[in-house]
């Protein structure tokens, strides 16, 4: 397929992997977060760190839009789609993820009426189609899909459908990665940015982690090549003592991003005071709610919801993954008590998430690797 | 590159994590989910502890502990194989087929890829009140139709009706006899390690023609279903490698992924495929790609896995290849004995990875 397969040429990435080998310095170990879910679930599809020397380690981020949505944004779900005469509208990754007293899956099994679409716009489309129920989008992701949960709002206010509204989990890139970049245990030497929020938000976004915090972080795509050649570039401004920000993912993401789409983030989304993550705790300016124009068009105003804090299992150590403070096999329930199947935390259930992505792609490999 | 994970990963933690996921996975799996949900239809690994956890050993039958596509029955000295399949797919009709077109092949598959030849069908029909007469005579001629191609009778039937909304339209369950062939003795448990894996033809193409067809994803694209009898292409195999032939399974929900995994597990086998081989129409790659979804675990209609011990391996893959459908059969990869129960694949770097069941429907990415 093409420009599909040019970012899978078996030849390329062995020349990228041997420049990154001499970049490194013997018995010099290099620690590079990769922030996005995505770029996590390539790493292992594509056993890119197999590909690497043994100096330089990657660190998986917290860059998994249904990874971090704590417990209680879960149960609040749940407690929306419960209600007489209500339709929840949510991304099929949502299905599966545990609040405290089961998932929306299990809670569509009992008869709440949830209902996996593609896009917010799908959402919409049933409130349309269904004008005697309530349709509540139940909104998650960073700045890349928030534009199109943003849009779907203005047309709803535009064709003034009223049994639609949004309940908004949309989040924001950057307060999590000065979270993480503040902690001082988490020795980075360098950062893989994320491509899609990039898309949006533009590279010049990730200024602050060079100017501010003097880390490298090259923004990049999602093929195996596009990673490879970003980790090079990461290499060699660490190898050179440079910091910058540099754009891999030059085909698709911009210096300044995509100004239409932070238009209509602005119009639409205000930042809330504080938001929850899983695992991490409350971070202050770190998410999206409804805009006060946008009020009618709010779940959390239109339905009486709990909004309690509800604490992780004392035995989920998701928030350490998402921190990269452990590996998902040091997680104490890792393959035991959580499993694809029957997870305990978020990063188990995401194809995104690191532990999906390390229990469903690389166990093998590591463990002949590590016997042999 | 032992000494490089070890320093790395923190070796013996990190490998004996892996062995008790390893152990937990060969573990015959337990039914324990409080209510059913989506997941245990999906093919995936809940759909295993239903099978394996739950009506496997409550029926407890040697042939329904073979796991295979259709049961061995001997009666009066006659070989003979049964199965039965519900049809519940929405919407009835999509581009390549429709629901009275895959309750004939899909029976009838069941039975080919147990090396059965067809012989006769019932059919079973649940039909929705307020059901449009004309869209039921189109799926009973549909029906009628493919078990005139795929030279089966149907013997025997049952009609239902239900209330409005209590089905979709219509769901259909047929049930298939076959004769055992004797050509080739074939069985889950007979793959062996050097075996090649066998792919009668491109992949995904139902399962994509079916989420176009429902048109959540707003794509056009021509990909039709791939719904047709199987029973040709076995045939040819049988007569060009049948001695030589383990075992063979409709690569249905779940996808080859899937079928490869029951099977790996079921012989107690390593299977490694080598992704780049898995013959994929250029439709169907684009819209997984665009999705997220790999279509290894997409459903397929008219596509099945073969295990063919090395000697027979290329007068299978030449008979696949001659028989309708199987023009872009290909060799897609090979039986090792261990890691047991794994299906692995080779990545186009020289690394390999799991394959493993979904643990339910294959999600689409979301960013």
């Amino acid at each position: 397929m093409r420009y599909v397969d040019e970012f899978r040429d078996a030849g390329l990435a062995r020349a990228l992997a041997s420049r990154i080998a001499s970049l490194v310095e013997p018995g010099r170990r290099r620690k590079l977060m990769e922030v996005c879910g995505g770029h996590t679930h390539t790493i292992y599809r594509y056993a890119i760190d197999e590909l690497l020397p043994a100096e330089i380690e990657l660190v998986h981020g917290p860059g998994c839009p249904v990874c971090v949505i704590p417990m209680g944004r879960v149960d609040d779900a749940i407690a929306i789609a419960g209600r007489d005469g209500v339709t929840l509208a949510c991304f099929g990754d949502m299905m599966r993820v545990p609040g405290s007293a089961g998932s929306l899956q299990e809670a569509s099994a009992a008869g709440a009426d949830v209902r996996v679409v593609y896009s917010p716009l799908d959402a919409l489309r049933i409130a349309r189609e269904e004008p005697g129920r309530e349709v509540v989008f139940f909104a998650i992701g960073f700045e890349t899909t928030a534009p199109s949960t943003a849009l779907t709002l203005r047309r709803a206010r535009a064709e003034g459908v009223a049994n639609f509204s949004c309940f908004c989990n949309h989040v924001l890139i950057e307060p999590p990665l000065r979270a993480l970049l503040d902690s001082p245990d988490l020795d980075l030497d360098g950062l893989i940015g994320p491509g899609h929020v990039a898309t949006i938000i533009g590279s010049d976004a990730f200024g602050f982690v060079a100017a501010e915090y003097g880390r490298p972080l090259v923004v990049s795509g999602f093929e195996p090549l596009d990673l490879l050649r970003s980790i090079e570039m990461a290499m060699l401004q660490i190898a050179e003592g440079r910091c910058a920000v540099e754009n891999q993912y030059g085909r698709v993401v911009a210096g300044p991003g995509n100004a239409a789409a932070l238009a209509v983030i602005d119009e639409v989304f205000a930042p809330r005071p504080t938001f929850e993550w899983r695992g991490l705790g409350f971070i202050d300016s770190s998410a999206l709610g409804l805009a006060d124009d946008y009020a009618d068009l709010d779940a959390e105003r239109r339905f009486p919801l709990a909004g309690a804090r509800v604490a992780d299992p004392r035995e989920c150590q998701c928030g350490e993954v998402l921190t990269g403070a452990i590996k998902p096999w040091e997680c104490r329930v890792f393959g035991t008590a959580c499993t694809p199947e029957h997870a305990i935390g978020t990063c188990m259930v995401s194809p995104e998430g690191a532990c999906a992505a390390y229990y469903n792609y690389g166990r093998h490999t590591r463990q002949r690797e590590a016997v042999g | 590159m032992s000494e490089r994970t070890a320093t790395r990963d923190g070796g013996g933690r990190e490998r004996r994590i892996r062995e008790i996921v390893a152990t937990a996975r060969g573990k015959r799996p337990r039914f324990r989910d409080e209510i059913v949900t989506m997941a245990h239809g999906a093919g995936g690994k809940a759909s295993q502890t239903l099978i394996e956890g739950l009506l496997e050993p409550a029926f407890g039958s040697a042939a329904l502990a073979e796991l295979g596509d259709a049961g061995a029955v001997d009666a009066g000295g006659a070989a003979l194989a049964l199965t039965t399949d519900s049809f519940v797919v929405r919407p009835i009709r999509f581009p390549g087929g429709s629901i009275g077109e895959l309750a004939v092949n899909g029976t009838v598959n069941d039975l080919a890829v147990s090396a059965a030849r067809p012989l006769a069908l019932t059919v079973s029909l649940v039909l929705e009140e307020g059901l449009e007469s004309d869209a039921l005579r189109a799926e009973v001629e549909a029906m009628a139709s493919a078990a005139g191609a795929a030279g089966v009778e149907v013997v025997a039937g049952d009609t239902k009706v239900v209330e409005r909304g209590r089905c979709d339209s219509m769901y259909v369950c047929t049930t298939g006899l076959g004769a055992r062939d004797g050509r080739a003795s074939v069985g889950t448990r007979a793959i062996a390690p050097g075996d090649r894996v066998l792919v009668s033809g491109p992949v995904g193409s139902h399962g994509t023609a079916i989420m176009l067809a429902r048109d959540d994803l707003g794509l056009d694209a021509d990909v039709r279903s791939d719904t047709r009898s199987l029973w040709p292409a076995v045939d040819a195999l049988l007569d060009a490698a049948g001695p030589h032939l383990r075992c063979m399974r409709d690569a249905t929900r779940g996808g080859v992924a899937s079928a490869l995994n029951e099977l790996a597990r079921a012989s107690a086998v390593a299977v490694t495929v080598r992704e780049r081989e898995v013959p994929v129409d250029p439709p169907v790659a684009a819209a997984s790609e665009l999705l997220g979804i790999d279509p290894m675990y997409i459903a397929n209609e008219g596509v099945m896995v073969a295990f063919v011990a090395p000697e027979g391996a290329d007068a299978a893959l030449a008979a696949l290849r001659a028989s309708p459908g199987g023009e872009r059969a290909a060799v897609v990869g090979e039986v090792a004995d261990d890691p047991p129960g794994m299906v692995l694949v080779e990545t186009p770097f020289g690394g390999s990875r799991v394959m493993d069941l979904l643990a339910g429907d294959p999600l689409p990415r979301i960013c």
